[in-house]
């Protein structure tokens, strides 16, 4: 039942009333912008983290050594150790919860000097032994050529994928650096692809896309390292916790390698599920924060609502008398309060909701016009529901706002109320 | 039209309680013309007020129309005050964000009368006043008749039966005061039942009969073919006091 007079009278009162009504709409627009905006932030400081996390395989862990620090089966405490090729094949043949298992050598840093030079270019940077499964853990695609396969690491090809920064140091502009040649340590590379990472975890240290990655095989045999593994990576499989395999293979390899069973430093390792755990518990911290300091701005707003309908009512008192004495009804009253309240609240709340959005759009745009990949914050937003159960809050918070003040206007006689000065 | 029974009236204040209308018989026809007079604390507003709906009293019974009128719900008193009464108050009580025509059209609003409707009729009563040209003028651009004018519209525009007036000349000179009681002759002379609230003899005179109350009773009711010697009576005990 639309009543267009209503809504003319409503109109009217509020546009003779300009300072009033915009003090009163003020307060819910503050509160439900401010909601929008710490929401949205909120959400693109998850989405900023979590777009530089998701990539990566949750159920990983990895491993290194450490100096033992126990005496045990003769050996003296702090002697250094290495995993070899034999424990990883072992691990392979018997350990069936694994479902990934990449070996990886440490060629030089990029803090370490120069390690690579193509004619006039040198650069210092990353250098792995890898294995393919490795992107299977953390994924890098490839810009340009291919990634590392199978068949590099049985012929042990000495071919390397580089980063987007190496491409940039060690080639021109307009080069393409596939099938070009860069010498690593000391050793002739052939360039096959040109790779981005996917996520922003880093093994190692350093930055990502100063890595070149070569095969892990051709890294052994080329820089004499052995049968030697400096670490490795593992993902579980499915429905296994990786806590569980870290447990088991961190036993596995103390006894492999004649370490004390309680020695807690020599197998180094990490495992990211914990970390994931702990950022799911951060986010959802933050979600929880923002709708509770959310619904308590917006209380406020409301609380302010009513309380400036109070005045308003007190106000009005004289003239809501004449109102009743030419002929209005209790009802009449009441409904017309109650309208201009909820008029006036869901106004005030789809302006601030507009604004609000429309704010986070004009950050969203800036934070895109921005670099990408090293941005912790990314696409502010708010959800549907949010917006629609802000709104929703706002309706029946106007219509209390509005009863309570009615409710006491009409419980003066109207001749009280005509006297009122 | 209207019959009152020994009405009594209390104000409670805290532990204090002030006894107004101490038993108030009085009859009044269709179409009479009455001034209720008195000094200031003898109950007249709050009788007129009563009569209006506006107050409720405490001991008593009052008709109106016909249909006695005793906790009645505030929804009915409101019909009944938009249908059967109008009213015109000292300080005129005008909305201050309406303009004459608006306020003229009010009461038929509550009646549920289209917009387009109620303000072709409420330009039609600002005509009869003579304000046709300041129906779009807001009440603190007019002067305090013309103010009062538009009241006067305002409380017949829904067609009532009875007009009650609180002082209704109290704000004015004496020539707009005598303009107004122009209007409000008229407005008797076509019928409708005119009760007013003054304290000016000048005024009382003007109207067919005259009640006195004296500290919350009926002292006199004089009837207009007496008003002549009333009027030297009530100047000599004027002069007295």
């Amino acid at each position: 039942m639309f009543d267009l007079d209503l809504w003319k009278e409503i109109v009217s009162a509020l546009k003779k009333n300009r300072v009033r009504s915009f003090m009163t709409a003020f307060g819910v627009f503050w509160g439900i912008f401010m909601l929008v905006i710490m929401s949205g932030a909120g959400r693109a400081l998850e989405n900023g983290v979590m777009d530089g996390i998701k990539a990566f395989a949750s159920n990983s862990a990895f491993f290194w050594t450490e100096r033992t620090s126990k005496p045990y089966k003769g050996f003296q405490r702090g002697r250094r150790w290495n995993y070899k090729n034999s424990d990883i094949e072992y691990i392979r043949a018997n350990i069936s919860d694994v479902e990934y298992l990449s070996p990886r050598l440490f060629g030089g840093r990029s803090n370490n000097g120069n390690n690579t030079i193509r004619g006039k270019k040198t650069g210092a940077f990353n250098v792995y032994g890898d294995y393919p499964d490795f992107y299977k853990i953390d994924p890098w695609t490839p810009i340009k050529g291919r990634l590392l396969n199978e068949i590099d690491i049985l012929q042990n090809r000495k071919v390397c994928i580089i980063g987007e920064r190496v491409e940039e140091v060690m080639f021109n502009d307009d080069e393409n650096p596939i099938g070009k040649y860069l010498k690593v340590n000391g050793v002739y590379f052939q360039v096959v692809g040109v790779v981005h990472p996917e996520t922003n975890i880093n093994i190692g240290g350093g930055r990502k896309k100063e890595t070149i990655m070569i095969p892990f095989s051709t890294m052994q045999k080329t820089y004499n390292h052995g049968d030697v593994v400096h670490f490795f990576s593992v993902t579980s499989k499915p429905g296994v916790p990786v806590s569980k395999i870290e447990k088991q293979l961190s036993a596995l390899l103390k006894k492999r390698h004649s370490i004390a069973p309680d020695d807690l430093q020599a197998v180094g390792s990490f495992n990211i599920e914990v970390e994931w755990k702990k950022y799911k518990g951060l986010f959802a911290g933050i979600q929880i924060l923002t709708w509770i300091v959310g619904i308590g701005t917006l209380l406020a707003g409301v609380i302010g609502v009513s309380n400036i309908m109070l005045v308003i009512i007190k106000e009005r008192t004289k003239e809501i008398g004449i109102q009743r004495a030419i002929g209005a009804t209790p009802g009449n009253v009441i409904k017309h309060i109650v309208a201009e309240s909820v008029f006036l609240t869901v106004l005030a709340g789809f302006i601030g909701l507009t604004l609000g959005v429309g704010l986070l759009e004009l950050l969203n745009m800036a934070l895109q016009a921005g670099p990408q990949d090293d941005m912790f914050l990314r696409r502010p937003e708010i959800s549907f529901t949010m917006a629609s159960v802000a709104l929703s809050v706002l309706v029946v918070a106007g219509i209390f706002a509005g009863l309570i003040p009615a409710k006491r206007a009409v419980s003066i006689k109207p001749i009280d109320a005509i006297r009122d000065e | 039209m209207i019959s009152l029974k020994n009405i009594h009236k209390s104000y409670v204040t805290g532990g204090n309680s002030l006894h107004v209308l101490k038993g108030i018989d009085l009859e009044i026809e269709k179409g009479e013309f009455v001034s209720i007079m008195g000094s200031s604390g003898s109950g007249k507003s709050t009788l007129l007020n009563i009569l209006g709906i506006l107050d409720n009293y405490d001991e008593g019974e009052y008709f109106l129309n016909g249909s006695l009128v005793k906790n009645m719900s505030e929804k009915k008193a409101a019909k009944l005050r938009n249908e059967l009464v109008g009213f015109v108050f000292q300080s005129f009580n005008l909305i201050s964000f309406k303009n004459a025509m608006e306020n003229v059209a009010l009461p038929l609003y509550y009646q549920g009368v289209s917009r387009k409707k109620r303000n072709r009729i409420a330009l039609e009563y600002l005509d009869k006043m003579g304000l046709l040209e300041w129906a779009e003028h807001m009440p603190n651009e007019m002067s305090g008749g013309q103010k009062q004018r538009v009241a006067i519209a305002r409380s017949l525009i829904s067609e009532p039966k009875i007009i009650f007036a609180d002082e209704p000349t109290g704000a004015l000179d004496t020539s707009t005061s005598y303009e107004v009681m122009d209007i409000l002759k008229q407005i008797n002379n076509d019928g409708i039942t005119v009760i007013l609230v003054t304290h000016e003899h000048d005024i009382a005179a003007m109207t067919q009969k005259i009640v006195r109350l004296n500290d919350g009773v009926i002292a006199e009711i004089i009837k207009n073919g007496d008003l002549k010697s009333w009027k030297t009576q009530y100047a000599k005990e004027y002069n007295m006091a």
